[in-house]
């Protein structure tokens, strides 16, 4: 065997000056050689930390060994054992921060770690391109709604359908897919895998109905009457405001309003798609993390020629992956580190002009361990803009918890769910991903549909047993 | 896909549809309000729900034809379907025996005032309705809101039906001669905003109900949002409905025309296409 590589495989991504004019998937995938490559570097550990540090435990080693001996059906098969969005994980997942992370390869200096997440892409996209075999199983063990089709609520209802329950989730957009959908764009995540995903979660026997805002369309009450169980997977999709003066100007948005636009509703392609979306000169976005990264990106994409990022903290402490924060940098993306908006400007119509903002300085850590930002006294400066794009987190949707006055809440207004189980305070209905955590990461959103499909497993036959006894 | 089972041309700009939608007909209250999407290249525009039909799974709607997807709806016919729809969205009227109550709607928004005149006459209320109009052939819903009130009285810009005036001018003469407990104007902005003064000088509470531009209409984007008694709110889950004296009436019509560009360019696509197709 050649020597091993001390640098990951690169994988083939579009040039950065014509990839931010547009919006095709900006990371072109690995050839099976490439992969059998990259896959020959791992060193096949046993106890393997990378598994361990993967929120849904894939059996790494064993799927990357066999894409080394070329059985892609196998690794494919393996995969699928504990994963039902391996395209979509292999792409988005901060890799850095779990299994490559932890990778032995990587723990010698002069190593980079295995590219798990470009392997599993790899696996994966090759698996999407197989005809798709429904699943040979009956749906007789019981009825199961999953309220919400993002990542958390796909991953229960594929795990519920393949262990035998009929499963129904319901979804208040058109569109399934949540934050996968509206919210991460296509040059990151191609809606058309994500389709193809979800196709294959249908063909295990899962029915998705669009357009059913649960607490309005149908009520808890119908859905506890008709279910055995129920797993809410709402998300936290209400955005946050700061509510600083000129909020509500011409030009000023939530990151979510903004990427829906783009991404749900295809506003790139306006006018043979009908929602519009701004086009802008100058682009002021506010945050640090991924959504901060897809908006800005998508803001330079639209044609607007200065694109800045505002984030209070430094580069050290920016939340979003590396990959994404590199890519921006490529793509054009200027930062503005420890800054912070106090005011949009008004051009006296009502439009935006400009971002007023002071600079920050890192004080005494928080408890998430961070160090706060402290506004420096006179150190005001001005931003030009047309469009701000506020992407500083979001918040519980209050929608179905007012309807649902019974289920518990924690102090931040989630749900108040047990997180090894994902039990909440009423029987027979389970919570997970964002809407229990707050804003977090598609695979722990994951990681918690598949803890809670196998509890409602569990309490459905339990409470079958005690019926017959 | 939800089928469209009738469909009536109510005048030249103004369509009513009657589609199929059993979950919402039967869930929908007064003041909510339904998201339609056409097809598949669609927007996602609101609608208030104007009457439903229970047992055969209606929902009754009316739009007035402004823009390219209003455009493109009107040209559906019966049999036809929408990609999709989705509600009962909103907070419903609070529908309760206030005692008097005077009801005012302008243009296409009598079609949403119309559920709120029936429901507060079903709830025992003393219903006055000033409904207001450009001309007589424009005036919708007339004798459906004549039905369910105790007083009628019809205004037309150019006098063609009923007196010749402005809605206001028919809430003065109104709180002139009766006292009225509580008020709900739903129109244009502008006109809104007209009878919230009116009836804060007759030191009467108004509830008006906004329109702002929406987008998923959960809660989810905050495109749709007001600022009412300072605070910004979600018209989409907070309201449609607020007190009309608490609502920041420029900051509402400046943020209505945020798009008016687009807006142009999508209706001079759709004639452009429209054409081309003959």
């Amino acid at each position: 065997m050649a020597k091993r590589s001390y640098t990951k495989t690169p994988m083939k991504e579009q040039a950065p000056e014509i990839r931010n004019q547009n919006f095709s998937e900006v990371a072109l995938g690995y050839s099976l050689e490439e992969g059998q490559l990259e896959a020959s570097r791992c060193l096949q550990c046993k106890n393997a930390p990378c598994i361990q540090n993967c929120p849904v435990m894939i059996d790494i080693p064993g799927f990357i060994k066999q894409i080394e001996e070329g059985d892609m059906a196998a690794a494919s098969e393996i995969l699928s054992k504990y994963t039902n969005l391996p395209a979509i994980c292999g792409r988005v997942c901060p890799q850095e921060k779990q299994c490559e992370m932890v990778c032995r390869l990587g723990q010698s200096k002069k190593f980079e770690p295995v590219a798990i997440g470009k392997l599993e892409r790899l696996v994966a996209d090759w698996a999407l391109q197989q005809p798709i075999e429904p699943l040979a199983i009956s749906h007789d063990k019981g009825k199961v709604a999953v309220i919400g089709s993002g990542p958390s609520g796909l991953t229960a209802a594929g795990d519920l359908a393949k262990l035998g329950y009929e499963v129904t989730i319901f979804e208040a957009l058109h569109m399934p897919g949540g934050v996968l959908t509206y919210g991460i764009p296509e040059f990151r995540l191609p809606k058309a895998i994500v389709s193809k995903e979800i196709e294959r979660i249908q063909a295990t026997g899962v029915t998705i109905e669009t357009n059913v805002v649960v607490g309005k369309t149908i009520t808890m009450e119908e859905i506890m009457a008709d279910f055995d169980a129920c797993y809410l997977s709402v998300g936290a999709g209400a955005p946050n405001f700061m509510g600083i003066p000129g909020t509500s100007l011409n030009g000023v948005y939530s990151s979510s309003e903004y990427l829906t636009r783009i991404n749900l509703m295809k506003g790139y392609e306006f006018p043979t798609y009908d929602t519009p979306v701004q086009k802008s000169k100058n682009v002021v976005v506010i945050g640090g993390g991924n959504v901060a990264m897809d908006a800005a990106r998508s803001a330079k994409r639209l044609g607007a020629e200065n694109v800045s990022i505002i984030y209070r903290r430094s580069r050290e402490e920016l939340p979003a992956r590396e990959e994404e924060y590199h890519h921006s940098v490529e793509e054009g993306i200027n930062y503005h580190w420890l800054s912070n908006p106090i005011e949009y400007l008004n051009d006296g119509t009502g439009k935006l002009t400009a971002v007023k903002c002071v600079k920050m300085e890192l004080g005494e850590p928080d408890e998430s361990g961070r160090r706060r930002p402290q506004v420096i006294p006179g150190s005001e400066f001005i931003v030009e803009a047309d469009t701000a794009i506020e992407a500083i987190g979001q918040g519980a949707n209050r929608v179905l918890l007012d309807t649902f006055p019974e289920l518990q809440l924690n102090r931040w207004g989630y749900i108040d769910a047990d997180p090894a189980t994902g039990a909440t305070s009423i029987p027979g209905v389970f919570a997970g991903g964002d809407i229990v955590t707050g804003a977090a990461t598609v695979i722990l959103a994951m990681g918690a549909g598949k803890v809670a499909a196998t509890q409602i497993d569990q309490y459905i036959q339990t409470k079958k047993a005690e019926v017959t006894v | 896909m939800f089928k469209i089972v009738k469909k009536t041309e109510l005048n030249p700009i103004e369509f009513e549809i009657y589609v199929e939608a059993p979950r919402i007909a039967q869930k929908a209250k007064a003041g909510q309000f339904v998201i339609l999407r056409i097809n598949e290249h669609g927007e996602r525009i609101p609608l208030t729900v104007v009457d439903t039909d229970v047992e055969k799974g209606l929902v009754r709607l009316i739009f007035q034809v402004i823009g390219k997807s209003t455009a493109e709806l009107a040209t559906l016919t019966a049999g036809e379907s929408l990609a999709d729809l989705v509600g009962p969205l909103g907070k419903a009227t609070d529908i309760e025996n206030y005692g008097s109550v005077l009801l005012v709607g302008g243009g296409v928004g009598i079609a949403a005032l119309f559920p709120i005149v029936k429901a507060l006459k079903e709830a025992g209320n003393h219903v006055i309705t000033v409904l207001g109009a450009k001309n007589k052939d424009l005036m919708i819903l007339a004798d459906e809101c004549g039905q369910y009130s105790d007083e009628l009285i019809l205004m037309t810009d150019d006098g063609s039906l009923g007196q010749k005036g402005l809605v206001t001018d028919a809430m003065k003469e109104v709180f002139a001669k009766e006292t009225i407990d509580m008020a709900w104007a739903i129109g244009p902005s502008v006109m809104m905003k007209f009878c919230t003064l009116t009836a804060e000088a007759a030191g009467v509470p108004i509830y008006v109900s906004l329109n702002p531009i929406m987008v998923d209409g959960t809660g989810m984007c905050g495109g749709c949002r007001v600022t009412v008694d300072n605070q910004i709110k979600f018209a989409c889950v907070d309201g449609p409905e607020f007190l009309g004296a608490g609502v920041d009436w420029d900051e509402f019509v400046n943020r209505m025309g945020q798009y008016r560009n687009e807006e142009t360019v999508a209706n001079e696509d759709y004639e452009k296409k429209v054409t081309q197709h003959g």
